[in-house]
Formats: C-alpha cells, structure tokens, sequence
C-alpha cells in the first residue's frame, strides 16, 4: 500500500489519456452501434440488419470470409509451428539472425508485397482466384503466427522435456504430452493475430484477384466509399457484425498475451 | 540455445540418436529456408525489377539504374515525363504523420503509464481494457469507427484526423512497453528525488524519464512502423483531399492499374536501409553480449 502514498497524486496523470480513449475509442464505437441501428433520419430501426440477412450476397459473401480466414490460420498454423519450433530447440548457429529474416518482410509494405505476389502469379501464368488469395493471405499473415509461438516456446523451461524423457516418454509424447500444451498461449495468440485481419481485409484480396472475389471487408468498405448517407447505416450494421465476430474471437484469446508481449517488436 | 543431446546409458544408441539428430537438423534447416525463400520470393521480385525500366514488373527490359535516376530527380529523361508528383508528397505525409503520431503517441502513453501503475486495481483494469481495444480491433473497424465520429462531430477529414486515427492505435502499444519499465524500477528513487529537495517536474525529468526512456525508445519505434505500415485507418480518416500516404497512394495506383515504376527502387531503398541496420544493430548487441 506504500505505493499508493508515495505516488498518489500521479494517479491523475492517465486522466488526458483516459479522456482520449473515451473520445476516440469507446465513442466511435458507440456511434457504430447508433448508426446501425438507425435510418439516415435518424430513426430507430433494424432495417439494415434485414437488408444483409435478406440480401444473400451479402450473407454468402460473409460465411465465405469466415471460412477463408480460418483456412488462412489453419495453414499458416501448420506452416508456422514447425517453423517456430525449429527456431526454439534446435541447435541453429544464430536464431536470432533467423527469427529477425522472419520479421523483416512485415517491413515492407503488405500492399506492396501483395503486389508483387501478384505479379509473380503472372510471371508464372497462374490465375488469379481461390488460391492465390488463400497463398496471398498466408504469406502476408504467417510471421504472426510463428512469433508467438516462437516466444512461448523459447521461453518454456526445457528440464521438462528431459524430466517427460527421463520418465520414459518417447518422442511423439514428449511432444504431444509437454510442448504442445505448454506452447498453446502462443498457438492461442497467432491464431487471433492472423484470423482477426484476415477476417477483415479488404485490400488483399481485392488486389490478389482483381476484385473477382469479395470479402466481407470490401464489402463494409464499399457500402462506406459508394452511395450515400444510407449505405453508412447499412455499413455501420456490417461493422457492427464484424464487431462481434472480433469480440468472440478475443474472448477466447489469452488475454494476458498482448501482441507487443507475443514479441512483434 | 543449445539442443540437448540425450545420452542413453548404452553408447551406440546413443550414436544411433546423434545421426538422427544430424538428419533431422538438415531436414528442419531446409524447412526454415524453404518458408524464408517463399516469404522473400516477391520482395526479392521488387528488388530485381527496380533494376529495369520496363513499366510492369515481370518484364525485363536490361539492366538499368534509370528508375533510381527518376526516382531521385524526379524526371524521366527518357521518355521526358516527370515522376507522379503525389509520389514524392505521399512519402513526405507517410513520413509527417509517423513522427508527429508517434511522438503524441510516446508522451500520451508514457504520461498514462505512470498514471495507470499508480492506480487502485479496478481503475486500472477497466483502462488497461480500454487501452486494449484499438489492439484488438482490425483496421478496417478503428478507421469505420473514427470515420463516423469524425461525420458526426462534422470534422472534415484530412492531416489532422489521420494523425489523430494512428495516435489512437500507436498509444496502447507505448503503453505497454512502458509498463514493465514502471514494475521493474524502484519507487524508492523518486520519493528519495522529492526528499533530496527536487520538484516533482525535477524528479519526472532526472529520475522518471532516464528510468523508462528504454520504453518509451521502443513504444516510439514500434509506433513508427505502425504508423508507416497503416492502411485501413488511414484509407478511412483521410477524406477526399487529395492526402495520400504510401499505402494509400499504392493502393489506389493499383487500383487505377499501373504501379508507378519509382516505387519499386523506392522500396528496395528503405529495404536495404533497414537490414543494414538490423544487421548493425545485431552485430551491436552480440559483441554487447560477448562483452558481458
């Protein structure tokens, strides 16, 4: 309690932050909610959530997001947890010049390097679709999947792997029984790293396929960009939709893994 | 770091498992180089093609510095046409907002660290929840969110809003950095600074800041490439004014069809740069750690 006495006042210090945070966070998203739930003139109404669930599109184009992205996180987490594993136990010269190769492609930026992608598609003649969106999507995504769990797995205390040998474990149980339950707030925050922006993109995959294939993200986008005021109502609702999605999502995250702790940086 | 050998009682199992290992390490070796020439194959692609003229990647046309010539003069004496102004613009407002952004964002942070670490537990967990929602949320819903705020309040879009939108996702993150600094120190030390005669704005400078400066440094850069790298907020908060920054400038050449040839020198430029530093700042930190 001796904390509190010596620094008491400063308690006051996070007041501009908090102010801001109101301003900027918690009242956006309100308005989210308002303008969902309202038409251009301002009356209270669920129209908008009707013009989706009517619209089968819009629907379509909703479950299919969701099943793209967890396909994403599905491969990027079979892709990914060798990778990160590797880094973490085997006896590489320098792991950290390989785990730092890892990060500095996220330097570059993603619409540029999609891009590229795009471009070597061409040089390869393959079509643009399905697969180079789902290739696109795992490439941009991958690094946040291996550096969580990279972190959680360098951090482990290795004894207990030997302990689970010298108790006669063999391999497959060492790995199943010890590495895997120990690496999965790593696996937990990947998995919410790259499913929350592939969820929503909006620019990857209009770029990987020339727009042929629509995400539920341009869509929130286009009902932003084109028309008027009421096609904001009816982006607000599909924001509000996305909103939940996120919101599951999180909540099944480990909440004490935060990106920069999960070793972004 | 190093992979333990696990040495069975009996030698030649024991033989038998460090030729395992062997194969085992050249197949894990080729796996991690297989993933990383994937991940560079394109970037790779940006960087070859930067060394051509053609209009189009893909398509070589021999070996030339002109793109770095047009890049860095902004003319092309060839075909006697200037480089797209909005490109050189693009990277000065990608650069201005960064700074300015993470800049407010490290003092708003570091100022809110404090204060949150001397919070009663309730406060603080219902402001570190806060604190986490631009972190969770995707780009598209932060810049949604504060596209509507901005019509609501009847804001017009443009510089200001669009460094507003990267404080808010920059601050959380030099919050967090700042924390385990605040854990880590003494509080001793800035009670003793107060009793040694100092004002509280003398202990902030000479005691806090030094304390946490390493950070603030690292929330400040994170900030930074953040903020550089930041599509969708800044796609949503810009208006129609004609603001681009480097991703939206791509995104909407893109969009129109042809990518601006400069962009590819450009970008191997500041790809360069930054493993050059990488490496620097590696080599740096393990004679540090020799060092020691």
């Amino acid at each position: 309690m001796k904390k509190f006495n010596i620094f008491g006042s400063r308690r006051t210090w996070a007041w501009p932050y908090v102010l801001f945070l109101v301003l900027f966070v918690l009242l956006p998203l309100l308005l989210i909610v308002v303008y969902a739930f309202t038409d251009p003139e301002g009356h209270l109404t669920i129209k908008n959530f009707v013009q989706f669930f009517r619209t089968t599109e819009a629907v379509n184009t909703f479950i299919y997001s969701l099943a793209i992205a967890m396909l994403t996180t599905i491969i990027c987490l079979l892709l990914g947890y060798p990778a990160a594993y590797i880094m973490a136990t085997s006896e590489l010269k320098t792991p950290a010049v390989m785990s730092m190769l890892f990060i500095l492609p996220m330097w570059i930026n993603f619409l540029l390097r999609t891009l590229a992608t795009v471009e070597l598609f061409n040089m390869f003649s393959i079509p643009l679709g399905e697969g180079a969106l789902l290739y696109g999507m795992c490439y941009d995504f991958l690094p946040f999947m291996i550096y969580p769990i990279y972190n959680t797995l360098q951090k482990m205390d290795k004894s207990l792997i030997e302990a689970a040998y010298d108790l006669g474990a063999n391999r497959l149980e060492v790995f199943t029984k010890v590495i895997l339950p120990l690496s999965t707030p790593g696996i937990y925050s990947g998995i919410i790293m790259v499913f929350m922006p592939t969820v929503s993109t909006f620019a990857i995959s209009e770029l990987l396929t020339h727009n042929k294939i629509t995400l539920f993200g341009s869509l929130i986008q286009r009902a932003f960009g084109e028309g008027g005021l009421q096609m904001w109502n009816y982006g607000a609702a599909l924001s509000l939709i996305m909103l939940i999605i996120i919101g599951i999502t999180s909540f099944f995250g480990d909440k004490e893994e935060s990106p920069s702790q999960a070793g972004l940086i | 770091m190093n992979n333990q050998i696990y040495l069975t009682p009996v030698q030649i199992e024991a033989r038998r498992r460090q030729r395992n290992l062997m194969v085992r390490r050249i197949a894990s070796q080729t796996y991690l180089w297989l993933l990383l020439l994937l991940l560079y194959a394109p970037i790779l692609l940006i960087v070859i093609f930067s060394f051509t003229k053609s209009k189009v990647l893909g398509n070589w046309t021999g070996f030339t510095f002109g793109l770095y010539e047009n890049l860095l003069t902004g003319y092309d004496a060839t075909s006697q046409v200037r480089v797209d102004p909005n490109l050189y613009r693009a990277l000065l407002y990608t650069g201005l907002v960064a700074v300015i952004a993470a800049t407010c964002a490290t003092l708003l942070g570091t100022l809110a660290a404090i204060g949150i670490y001397n919070m009663r537990q309730k406060g603080r967990r219902a402001i570190q929840f806060m604190n986490s929602i631009p972190m969770i949320n995707p780009d598209i819903l932060t810049g949604i969110s504060l596209f509507l705020l901005f019509v609501f309040l009847g804001i017009s879009r443009g510089l200001t809003t669009v460094i507003i939108a990267h404080v808010v996702f920059c601050t959380p993150y030099v919050v967090l950095s700042v924390m385990p600094r605040l854990t880590k120190m003494n509080p001793n030390i800035y009670e003793a600074a107060l009793d040694l005669g100092a004002t509280p704005a003398q202990a902030l400078r000479k005691v806090l800041v030094p304390e946490l400066w390493p950070g603030m440094v690292s929330g400040f850069i994170l900030s930074l490439t953040l903020s550089i790298d930041d599509f969708g907020v800044t796609f949503f908060t810009k208006g129609s004014n004609g603001l681009e920054t480097l991703s939206t400038f791509i995104y909407a050449d893109a969009r129109k069809g042809g990518l601006t040839p400069e962009l590819r020198p450009l970008f191997t430029i500041i790809f360069i740069t930054i493993l050059v530093l990488l490496i620097i700042m590696n080599i740096r930190t393990n004679k540090h750690a020799k060092k020691q």
